[in-house]
């Protein structure tokens, strides 16, 4: 037989273990590493905001109110970046809020993925007639403005956090059903499907074992801006009332209790809006270079 | 002779097409009325242009669809889709695409172990590690390739892995779907070769599916010649080859790329394009296209006729 054609480069190097192949390749991206530390950074302290955050958030400090950060006239080190309407320190407040943050979008993600995948990979193998009633379905819940839906949905559920998670999973839910069957239909059509059948698989290995983990690539990049939008949309909630209730140190919250003050103390205002510029913007890096590792076909030989 | 390892009768495959939301749906004739034998040690070659129902034959063969009508009997016991589940190792497949019929997302080793993992349960991991590594050497490929992603990988070494995958359940019957198609002239001879080696070695009966001429020249022992999904020509290959009866057996033949560019060459150009295959025409379906047509052939259809060599024509060469 002709070693020829298989021959290359001798190599005697030990296959690197998966993760370390994963972060070779994560590495290249830049702007990935700086949204993975930056997110690392932000659970950290998530998990850790009581021990580190200098007071309980809820502590009003009356003599201090709307005390400006350290670094402006009128600051002081006592409270680093100020203090909000009722005394209570910012710096504090936004170390217990990043808790939420999370909270909120490692719940929603988590609800959203696992039920739009599922759904997905049904409807992709699923006849005709079962996949068009569940994209209809699924279009349907798109055709409202998310934001709306998840207004209502909270309406009708009563404000609290936990239900406008819930209205939030479920107006994120069709992205990834969309997604999972779009690339489920388009794996399916493919020759290593039909020889796995031919080797006698059963329809649940298909799904999960042959099918799915090919679809991944951009159900995880879903996730992760996703992650983002829950976040973003949990604020919107609680900016508009309907999600954290006062005096939960929630971003959302925050701002909408501020708003008052947008001219006199900027730092209320600004710092929660901050906090979540900058957590989206490094989840959504992070997302990005999270693609590009898992994706096989980016890989060098 | 040896017992034959499948035996197909009157195999036929209809599907229907509904174009509009209110037009009646109609039949596409993919296959008619094929028969067959397989033997081990032998190969099969069944060709013609595209759209003659090659693909459709490796898909009822390989138990991917049922037929509409006519049976398939796999080492004497008939393939009815009750059935299946016991006779996957029988029948197995290698397809035309290299690139898309590897998993991207397993490993060699998951590839060519996971045929084992499906229909043989009991078996332990190592004893698949050990019978996967041992076919990595049988299809000419190295153990260091155990570990690696099928993109690392050129066309020529991931037909190896398709044809490594096949043979993982010792298969009786292997159904090759135009397998060196897709790869260079020079590939194609080395995975040719391969697949002639691993024949004498493991007493496989081939059904090579192709459109290449000179690769079934190269392959086959016995030619079945398709047109619009009938057979309209079958014998062996020297028989085919060398005195080919059916007029369109004739014109495919013609047709073959020559080595001699000097030499003398009656191409024959066949004149209109093949009828769609909703139609179902009652005299010979290639009637449209044959230089020798008469009335007879536009009204019925002839069968195949002959004893060994049979082709199906009213007026063979």
């Amino acid at each position: 037989m002709d070693h020829a054609l298989s021959e290359e480069v001798v190599e005697q190097v030990a296959r690197p273990g998966r993760l370390r192949e994963f972060w070779f390749y994560f590495r290249e991206n830049r702007g990935a590493v700086f949204g993975l530390w930056v997110f690392a950074a932000f659970v950290f302290i998530a998990i850790f905001a009581p021990l580190i955050a200098p007071y309980d958030p809820a502590i009003q400090f009356r003599a201090h109110a709307l005390q400006p950060p350290v670094w402006q006239e009128g600051g002081s080190w006592q409270f680093v970046l100020g203090t909000d309407p009722l005394g209570r320190d910012m710096l504090s407040r936004l170390l217990n809020g990043a808790r939420y943050s999370f909270y909120v979008g490692i719940v929603v993600v988590t609800v959203a993925a696992s039920g739009g995948i599922l759904i997905g990979l049904l409807a992709g193998f699923a006849p005709r007639w079962l996949d068009a009633l569940i994209m209809r379905l699924m279009d349907i819940i798109l055709a409202f403005p998310s934001l709306l839906l998840a207004l209502v949905l909270v309406a009708i559920l009563g404000p609290s956090l936990t239900n406008a998670m819930i209205a939030i999973a479920i107006v994120l839910q069709p992205h990834y059903v969309r997604l999972t069957r779009a690339s489920v239909l388009g794996e399916l059509g493919k020759d290593y499907v039909t020889s796995a059948r031919v080797a006698g698989a059963g329809l649940w290995r298909l799904m999960f074992v042959t099918v799915l983990p090919n679809c991944l690539a951009p159900i995880i990049v879903q996730a992760a801006l996703s992650f983002s939008t829950a976040i973003l949309d949990a604020a919107a909630l609680g900016f508009l009332g309907m999600g954290a209730q006062p005096p939960t140190p929630e971003w959302g919250t925050m701002l909408a209790e501020a708003r008052e003050f947008i001219l006199r103390a900027w730092w209320v205002v600004t710092l929660p809006g901050l906090a979540i510029l900058v957590t989206v913007l490094a989840i959504n890096l992070m997302g990005d270079g999270l693609r590009d590792a898992f994706d096989p076909k980016l890989k060098r030989s | 002779m040896t017992a034959p390892v499948a035996v197909a009768s009157g195999l036929t495959r209809h599907y229907s097409v509904k174009e509009g939301l209110f037009s009646k749906p109609q039949t596409v004739r993919a296959l008619s009325d094929l028969d067959f034998t397989l033997h081990p040690g032998k190969t099969l070659a069944v060709v013609g242009e595209s759209g003659c129902g090659k693909s459709t034959l490796a898909r009822l063969v390989t138990m991917i669809e049922p037929p509409t009508s006519g049976a398939l009997e796999l080492g004497g016991k008939p393939a009815t889709p009750d059935r299946w589940a016991d006779l996957r190792g029988a029948v197995q497949i290698v397809f035309q695409d290299p690139y898309g019929s590897l998993n991207p997302r397993q490993r060699i080793g998951q590839i060519l172990s996971e045929p084992l993992k499906i229909n043989r349960p009991d078996m332990k991991a190592a004893d698949r590690e050990a019978r996967a590594r041992e076919m990595l050497e049988l299809v000419g490929l190295r153990p260091e390739h155990y570990d690696r992603y099928p993109h690392m990988f050129s066309g020529g070494q991931r037909q190896r892995i398709a044809i490594g995958r096949a043979l993982m359940m010792n298969p009786a019957v292997l159904v090759l779907d135009e397998p060196v198609s897709a790869l260079d002239v020079s590939i194609q001879s080395a995975i040719l070769n391969l697949l002639l080696d691993l024949q004498e070695k493991l007493d496989l009966a081939y059904l090579f599916i192709s459109h290449d001429l000179s690769v079934v020249r190269h392959i086959a022992d016995d030619i079945i010649v398709m047109y619009l999904g009938r057979a309209i020509e079958t014998g062996t290959k020297a028989q085919v080859f060398a005195h080919p009866m059916h007029p369109y057996a004739k014109a495919l033949l013609s047709a073959t790329p020559q080595a001699d560019p000097g030499g003398k060459r009656n191409r024959i150009k066949l004149e209109g394009e093949l009828p769609s295959p909703l139609a179902d025409l009652p005299g010979c379906p290639f009637a449209p296209r044959c230089w020798k047509t008469q009335d007879k052939c536009r009204t019925d259809r002839p069968p195949l006729m002959g004893d060994t060599h049979r082709a199906a024509c009213w007026f063979p060469e």
